[in-house]
């Protein structure tokens, strides 16, 4: 019991109060570059999900089995991008050529994922936080879903800015980080809900 | 040789990310104080030098179809060293960085100068082209980061300036002022440069040769 608890806390952290985008802008550049459509925000929420939640998986044993015994945990930025790197490239691979379905709707957002900061992101906070291998899927999980509401969030609002009448230098990009601003402040409503609901 | 136009041309003309609108992440997640972007934007610069020079002398040596990881794993390399030296000098700088340290790795500028610059030209060329890119980008953290410490906490560089009757905006030291501020020092830029809109999207990503579907797929705008 003590343990679902736990777990449920660290869920619905990174979806809610530690938002990955809103709260420690990571994969900014895909939270804003890919955000302009409902779909492909779903389907690149998806994906990262996917490798978020994989690449927690694998580098968990790599840290505690090959790097921590051998005395070399700083390293652990080099093992880790190299590994997600040849994980992303492994996926794609795998789905090509077994889930042509899956490959059809996540594939083309695979290669950018390789350098998204919230993927390494994720593995690194799984070590400043010290959590379990358990504790370190879910956590990345939490991640993942968050970023995909925050993308889902962010496209609605997007879409409502393309039909406004924007002044000439607040075009573009600056426009766009100010919706994000408010959508961010939106977040932070959530500041102790999970303490409070599980009396944390 | 034009060596000082590879310098200057990072600086401002081709900045990093007021005009670029590359390395998002840092920007946004360090600058709740000036301090922390001067040292997030020297570490980058100098990981951004290392790797244009090693890159720019390797760039025969490497295979095209793998090139991408092997420039991760030498700018991650760099990022280590880094890391471990401003651990040992200066460990609250260390630890109010944190993992931000370690994601210098993925910082799209770096990758992208490797690809966009370093690759294509010689080491001297490239070693400017980055310590101008670096410097760049180091004045927008730094300039972000005095907006931020300076109206949200009331002081610079850890010195109390604002007086005591005007209330800090903590709003900006949060994660929304964050947003606010980057963008409104985007819309300055614009607006002073005379530059037309642009939108973030892929087309300066490092990566945006291999997912052209991706563009295709998004509506084929960017």
């Amino acid at each position: 019991m003590e343990i679902a608890k736990n777990l449920m806390v660290i869920l619905l952290t990174g979806i809610l109060t530690e938002n990955f985008v809103l709260s420690k802008f990571l994969g900014i550049c895909p939270f804003l570059g890919v955000s302009k459509k409902l779909n492909s925000s779903i389907g690149m929420g998806a994906a990262v999900t996917f490798v978020m939640v994989c690449a927690s998986a694998v580098t968990y044993p790599i840290y505690f089995g090959i790097l921590a015994p051998l005395g070399i945990e700083y390293m652990n930025t080099i093992a880790f991008i190299l590994i997600i790197a040849v994980f992303v490239q492994l996926v794609e691979m795998v789905l090509k050529k077994y889930m042509p379905p899956l490959y059809k709707s996540l594939g083309v957002y695979l290669p950018l994922i390789t350098t998204n900061c919230a993927v390494l992101g994720v593995t690194q906070l799984n070590l400043t936080k010290e959590y379990n291998f358990l504790e370190s899927v879910v956590n990345a999980f939490g991640a993942g879903v968050g970023f995909m509401i925050a993308m889902i969030i962010f496209a609605g609002v997007r879409s409502r800015l393309e039909r406004c009448n924007i002044p000439n230098a607040l075009q573009g990009a600056p426009i766009t980080l100010m919706a994000a601003s408010v959508v961010s402040l939106a977040f932070i409503g959530f500041g102790g809900v999970v303490e409070g609901i599980f009396g944390a | 040789m034009s060596y000082m136009k590879e310098f200057t041309k990072g600086l401002i003309k081709e900045n990093p990310n007021m005009v670029m609108l590359l390395g998002m992440c840092p920007t946004l997640a360090i600058t709740t104080m000036a301090v922390n972007g001067v040292t997030m934007g020297l570490s980058t610069t100098f990981v951004l030098v290392c790797s244009n020079l090693v890159i720019s002398l390797l760039k025969k040596v490497i295979p095209d179809t793998v090139r991408l990881p092997a420039y991760i794993v030498i700018i991650a390399g760099f990022v280590t060293f880094v890391s471990l030296v401003l651990q040992a000098v200066a460990p609250d700088i260390y630890s109010a960085l944190g993992m931000y340290l370690a994601l210098i790795t993925v910082n799209c500028i770096i990758l992208g100068r490797a690809e966009m610059f370093a690759s294509k030209n010689k080491a001297i060329p490239s070693m400017l082209d980055g310590l101008g890119m670096g410097l760049g980008f180091t004045l927008t953290l730094v300039l972000v980061g005095s907006i931020r410490e300076i109206f949200g906490a009331g002081s610079w560089f850890g010195i109390k300036i604002m007086p005591e009757f005007l209330e800090p905006m903590t709003l900006l030291i949060l994660p929304a002022g964050g947003f606010f501020v980057l963008g409104t020092v985007i819309a300055v830029v614009n607006r002073l440069m005379k530059k037309k809109p642009r939108e973030i999207t892929c087309e300066n990503c490092p990566n945006a040769e291999s997912c052209k579907d991706c563009s295709a797929k998004n509506g084929g705008d960017r």
